[in-house]
């Protein structure tokens, strides 16, 4: 418990770090040991977990919705979360070099703890649910540190690019797990992963599938996906190093590895994981070779490297998956170590461009051993962990089970990249005479060399001793994936085979390209022309037309026109009610004329002439005359059927509304025609639709038969209980007294209004 | 006891009064305390509905279906919590953000009453008197809007007031035909008739009608027109009061009716709702990501928002009920602070144009900070309060395998977090294009504008990352909504016709 206690302390250090740090700029290293204790007291499960135990640590969280927060540590988690702390402990002390002197210091380590917090949740949540919580996080962090240098535009639109992908990755990955949740009727990852069968067979299989990858394969820059990667390099360089390399964009990894026991060992999960992990190790490792930035070629490679993970879980075998796992190790190491050099030597040298770089070495010393023990991994010379790794990646494209050839071929070409870009990144800015427009630059503060001489010779001693992680670390995470017990075994010399072979063959091959890699920039020219189906290019047009297309929408619906708002509002209404009437078969109307008589007729009469009158004059005092000539109609007929009372109120508001209307017409300019006849028939037509609408509706209302109402009540009550004679006046200020203390409140507010509107301009005051 | 049920009422009233009647401080303090002593209220009606289960005030003491009716369940009860919230929140921030001559001219009475309709109508259970309320908020809020006479607020409030005279005329002709056809006018007495009168035609009228009359208050598509015309001319605590409650008053209505009375014909009525909902909220987002007004940007967020409350509505499970609800709750605590936010912006750089702003981040670091709950609560990044409706919502709809509606709403909310990072990247992250030297005066003003966004931020931060007990509030209230029975039983008692 210890364990998830300080996991959870993580948020709330985080949020108090930029005070620590305000006290004094330097203090920065001292988070450091917040990953230090998570990576030691994570320590202590290896022993438990390499002999095939799986602790689970659990708090409520949220039990309505079943839900809680859990840690689930076995072989696999186990590796992600060292890997997350240690790199983590590496970062947070080269950060406190980068960031000497920052004012800004403590937002960096503030998002930065935030992102190792939600990282190790990522990795170690047993509960989907609370997977997918951490997951976001991480996307959420890493678009505020790409945007670190902010007041550019560059950065602002790559931390978008990167927050718009991944976050879109999410929320299918969010129905995915939903799904998932529906199949197997929990978010915990032990019931999950107890039902094989269940979810393979489930005919919501292949959405959750296509989700989940979907998920991954975003937020692993997997193809076509890829390009918000390199983007992301307008971050700070620990940063990349930690985010961007080593940590965040394995969470895609993560994910398949975790769900491959339930999802994989099909032909549509093999297809489609070893198709795209294939493709973007080697678009990776093309697009890398014409780079010049540091950090670009860093970069593309890091995409490559997570398509040949990706690639090697799809394949799925034992082999595929140990492969897999030890080189996400070997990568990780490495690749931080090349991202914090690549920042020393922009420190230092004040650029990250590859031409202008030479001969730092006698300045940098320490960088310059952490370079080459670095470039040296990633290049998979013995006897570095990374040729290890290179060796079992071999190994098992050699023994996949279909695809040999091309397995083996592409595997070739991306190592070999790997070998010309580990040349260019770590050994020659080291080597030869100094470029003339270098500066007189210097070693950095401690913490810039320390984290990537660290990381490099971590490198260099797993490679001296793998057995230190075969069995406790390993064995235990190749079993979690593959869901059966699994012994890994390392060595760092396999004896004369064809992978040693193949291994020999990438060097040569990767000395080749370095030697041939000015043309690389010129086929890049050439290519110029694809541009528009890049991917990136894709996106960013993708999304203007987009904002293109909704602009014309918006503008269109939201013209500004009262007047086109009122057509639409009554089309809308109109439509609806008739298709409604018309559907329904039982209309029926009858027309009672039992009590019409000569007098009412008389009425009628007038009132429809005057209706015609106010359509079809073109003065406005003839219209307005001709509508209170309908409203005065409308009282006679309430006085000859008995409702005197209505009938008076109703003759006050015609004779005010009259006046009104004269007095404001008497202001108006003179009246002209500028609508289109076409215009007045459409209105006209509306208006008869709807007009004739509330005709039916009212006689359908007059034949309908009604149930009892409540009126009864009233009339018998009202002398009894209420002790008044006026029906309509209890019924006002007693039966349903609160309807007119409501509309007392409304005139008096109304009142309240009109003096206001009067008399308070403050219009004329302002600009 | 029991007038606690009317409480929600009285006291806006009588604040307002005292407001208008007492010498401009002590006036201005009444203001404020109505509110207070609302929210206060709101929370003990809350508790006591949550213990005791619906609470019922027959007014006049007239039985149901006589008489008027007023009816407290849970999600009444919720309502009328987060309108105290948001007046609470909204009077201190206009105390001194609120220019002199609008509280000359009875800004706070205004606000009060219509504090006083909104509570009105959340808790009414009868149609018509349901009218009368919406008629209170109706006129104080376009007095409101009107109060200072600009050009651009004229202009705005003259759409805002016809379009929604509209939806009152619509909203009377419903009544008057389910009054005719069913002689009756409390809700849960509709809801025993309508359930006798098997698919009748001018019920489905009636329901159709209201369905449009209460559309359009809630702004749905597509009769939302009067929303992003209006919403962005009055001072941003009139703004804001308004995104905070009033289209939440149609939702509610909407919610109230479609749960309660008109339930017979789900397969129609409710499928209409899913379809409305999915273009509510779909054009709204892309209204949204195409506006460089603050304010304008967030008008039509509300719209989109809307789509997602009518969208549980629509799916008609309990699951799905409690996620409109949580999203009612997320949203009213997230919108109403952005509008609060803006208008602080406004205070500090003179604009809500996105191309004059900018360097907030820099220099607002705790501004930003609060920013980004509400902003990020929206986009329903996890663990803030926006995420758990869309989870609940879009568990719900998978459940019910509606892959369209889940679809639209997944993108839908895409969208939405683009459109509330555009808002961060042109007002933080961007360098200030005016580039004037800087300095902000700390004074009362500033605080008394600064405490409410915080107040309302820990609000909904406290919803998010504590979600437990707000969840098994919505599930509780939705489960009430899905059982009309309960409603029906505790208003008409024994009586039934």
């Amino acid at each position: 418990m210890e364990l998830l206690y300080t996991f959870l302390a993580i948020f709330p250090i985080a949020f108090i770090s930029p005070y620590i740090v305000r006290q004094k700029s330097t203090w920065g290293w001292t988070l450091a040991l917040v990953p230090a204790a998570i990576f030691i007291l994570l320590l202590r499960f290896v022993t438990d977990v390499s002999h095939g135990h799986t602790e689970i640590l659990a708090l409520n969280w949220l039990p309505t919705l079943d839900i809680s927060l859990m840690l689930y540590i076995d072989g696999l988690s186990l590796l992600f979360a060292l890997i997350i702390s240690f790199i983590g402990f590496l970062i947070i002390i080269y950060a406190s070099g980068y960031f000497h002197h920052n004012n800004y210091a403590g937002r960096f380590y503030m998002i930065v703890l935030l992102f190792m917090g939600a990282m190790l949740g990522v990795v170690l949540a047993g509960n989907l649910f609370t997977m997918f919580v951490f997951w976001e996080l991480t996307s959420f962090t890493s678009y505020l540190l790409i945007g670190w240098n902010h007041e550019k535009e560059e950065s602002r639109w790559a931390a978008l690019q990167s927050l718009i992908v991944t976050g879109g990755g999410g929320l299918a990955l969010f129905a995915g797990l939903i799904l998932m949740r529906l199949i197997v009727g929990s978010f915990d990852i032990a019931d999950i992963l107890s039902q094989p069968e269940l979810i393979r067979s489930h005919s919501f299989y292949i959405p959750v599938l296509i989700l989940v990858a979907l998920g991954a394969f975003t937020k692993s820059a997997q193809f076509p996906f890829h390009f918000w990667l390199p983007g992301a390099m307008a971050a700070p360089t620990p940063v990349s190093a930690y985010l961007h390399s080593a940590t965040m964009v394995k969470a895609g990894i993560y994910l398949l590895a975790r769900l491959n026991p339930v999802l994989g060992g099909t032909a549509e999960w093999t297809t489609v994981i070893t198709l795209v992990g294939g493709l973007t190790m080697v678009t990776g490792a093309a697009l890398a070779l014409p780079q010049n930035d540091l950090k670009k070629l860093l970069a593309y490679t890091t995409v490559s490297a997570l398509g040949m993970i990706t690639l090697l879980i799809g394949l799925g075998t034992s082999l595929a998956i140990k492969a897999a796992m030890v080189f996400l190790l070997v990568h990780s190491l490495y690749k931080g170590s090349l991202f914090m050099v690549a920042g020393g030597i922009d420190h230092a040298a004040g650029t990250r461009d590859v031409r202008l770089l030479s001969g730092l070495g006698r300045l940098l010393p320490f960088t310059a051993t952490a370079g080459l023990l670095a470039a040296l991994s990633m290049s998979g010379l013995p006897p570095f962990f990374g040729f290890i790794g290179k060796e079992l990646v071999y190994e098992a494209n050699l023994h996949a089970p279909q695809w040999v050839w091309i397995l083996t071929a592409t595997g070739l070409f991306a190592n070999a990249v790997n070998v010309t870009v580990a040349i260019v990144v770590g050994i020659r800015p080291f080597w030869g005479q100094k470029h003339e427009k270098l500066g007189h630059g210097h070693e950095g503060p401690l913490g810039l060399w320390l984290g990537p001489l660290i990381a490099a010779a971590a490198g260099l001693l797993l490679g001296l001793y793998p057995a230190w992680v075969a069995k406790p670390l390993f064995s235990p995470t190749v079993s979690a994936i593959l869901a059966q017990d699994y012994s890994v075994k390392l060595k760092l010399w396999h004896g004369l085979n064809t992978a040693l072979l193949l291994s020999f063959l990438t060097i040569l091959v990767g000395i080749l390209l370095y030697v041939v890699r000015a043309n690389f920039a010129r086929i890049q020219q050439r290519l110029a022309v694809l541009q528009p189906i890049y991917p990136s290019m894709l996106f960013k047009n993708g999304l203007n037309k987009f904002l293109f297309l909704s602009d014309k929408a918006t503008r269109a619906l939201q013209n500004g026109n009262l007047y086109v708002y009122l057509i639409t509002i009554f089309s809308v209404m109109a439509a609806g009610l008739w298709l409604q009437v018309i559907s329904s078969y039982n209309i029926n109307v009858k027309i009672d004329f039992h009590d019409f008589n000569f007098i009412d007729l008389g009425i009628v009469m007038l009132m429809i002439v005057a209706t015609f009158m106010a359509i079809l004059t073109r003065g406005r005092l003839t219209a307005v005359t001709a509508l209170g000539v309908i409203g005065f109609g409308v009282a006679l007929i309430y006085i000859l059927h008995g409702a005197p009372d209505v009938a008076i109120t109703q003759l006050v508001i015609e004779t005010l509304t009259v006046v009104l209307f004269v007095l404001i017409l008497y202001r108006f300019p003179r009246f002209t025609l500028l609508s289109k006849k076409s215009t007045r028939m459409r209105d006209a037509s509306l208006a008869v639709l709807v007009g004739f609408m509330m005709t039916s509706l009212l006689l359908m209302k007059n034949s309908a038969e009604s149930l009892a109402n409540i009126s009864p009540f009233f009339v018998e009550n009202s002398v009894i209980k209420a002790h008044g004679h006026n029906i309509v006046n209890v019924i006002l200020v007693d039966f349903r007294g609160i309807d007119t203390l409501g509309e007392i409140t409304v005139l008096s507010v109304a009142a309240l209004g009109v003096y206001a509107l009067l008399k308070l301009k403050m219009g004329a005051k302002e600009k | 006891m029991k007038m606690l049920i009317v409480s929600p009422i009285l006291i806006p009233l009588v604040a307002a009064i005292l407001a208008l009647l007492l010498p401009r401080r002590l006036g201005k303090l009444a203001g404020v305390a109505g509110p207070a002593a609302l929210l206060a209220a709101s929370l003990a009606l809350l508790h006591w509905v949550l213990r005791d289960g619906i609470q019922v005030l027959q007014i006049g003491n007239w039985p149901a279906p006589f008489g008027i009716t007023f009816v407290v369940d849970i999600f009444s009860a919720i309502m009328v919590v987060l309108t105290g919230i948001i007046g609470f929140a909204l009077a201190v921030y206009s105390f001194h953000s609120i220019e002199p001559e609008r509280f000359k001219f009875g800004y706070y009475s205004l606000f009060n009453i219509l504090l006083m309709g909104v509570a009105g109508a959340f808790t009414t259970g009868d149609i018509f008197n349901m009218y009368v309320w919406f008629e209170v908020l109706l006129i104080s809020s376009f007095v409101l809007m009107v109060l200072g006479g600009e050009r651009a607020q004229i202009e705005g409030a003259v759409k805002y007031v016809t379009l929604n005279l509209l939806s009152s005329t619509f909203f009377l002709i419903a009544v008057a035909i389910l009054y005719g056809k069913l002689g009756t006018l409390n809700m849960a007495d509709l809801a025993v008739r309508v359930s006798q009168t098997y698919d009748d035609t001018l019920v489905k009228v009636a329901s159709l009608l209201l369905l449009g009359a209460f559309g359009i208050k809630a702004a749905i598509f597509p009769l939302y027109f009067w929303l992003p015309a209006s919403y962005h001319t009055p001072p941003a605590a009139v703004s804001a009061l308004f995104a905070g409650l009033l289209t939440k008053v149609g939702v509610y209505a909407i919610i109230r009716t479609f749960t309660l009375i008109f339930i017979w014909d789900r397969t129609v009525t409710h499928n209409v709702i899913l379809i409305i909902a999915g273009f509510t909220m779909f054009f709204g987002v892309i209204g949204a990501v195409v506006q460089f007004d603050f304010r304008r940007l967030l008008s039509f967020h509300i719209i989109s928002q809307i789509g997602y409350m009518m969208m549980g509505l629509g799916l008609f499970t309990t699951v799905a009920i409690s996620g409109s609800l949580f999203h009612i709750i997320h949203n009213i605590l997230a919108k109403t602070n952005l509008f609060l936010i803006s208008g602080f912006v406004y205070h500090l750089q003179g604009s809500y144009a996105l191309k004059k702003l900018g360097g907030l981040y820099r220099r607002q670091p705790l501004l930003a900070f609060l920013f980004i709950i509400p902003a990020f609560s929206l986009a329903g990044i996890p663990p803030l309060s926006g995420f758990w409706s869309k989870f609940l919502l879009i568990k719900a709809g998978l459940q019910l395998e509606g892959w369209i509606i889940v679809s639209i709403a997944l993108i839908v909310s895409l969208l939405t977090l683009y459109s509330m990072t555009k808002i961060w990247a042109e007002v933080f992250w961007k360098p200030d294009p005016q580039a004037k030297p800087y300095s902000v005066e700390k004074n009362a003003k500033y605080y008394s504008m600064l405490m409410p966004i915080i107040f309302m931020a820990a609000i909904n931060a406290l919803v998010g990352l504590y979600a437990e007990p707000f969840l098994n509030l919505t599930l509780k209230a939705a489960d009430q909504l899905m059982h009309p029975s309960i409603y029906i039983e505790a208003v008409l008692g024994g009586y039934l016709p």
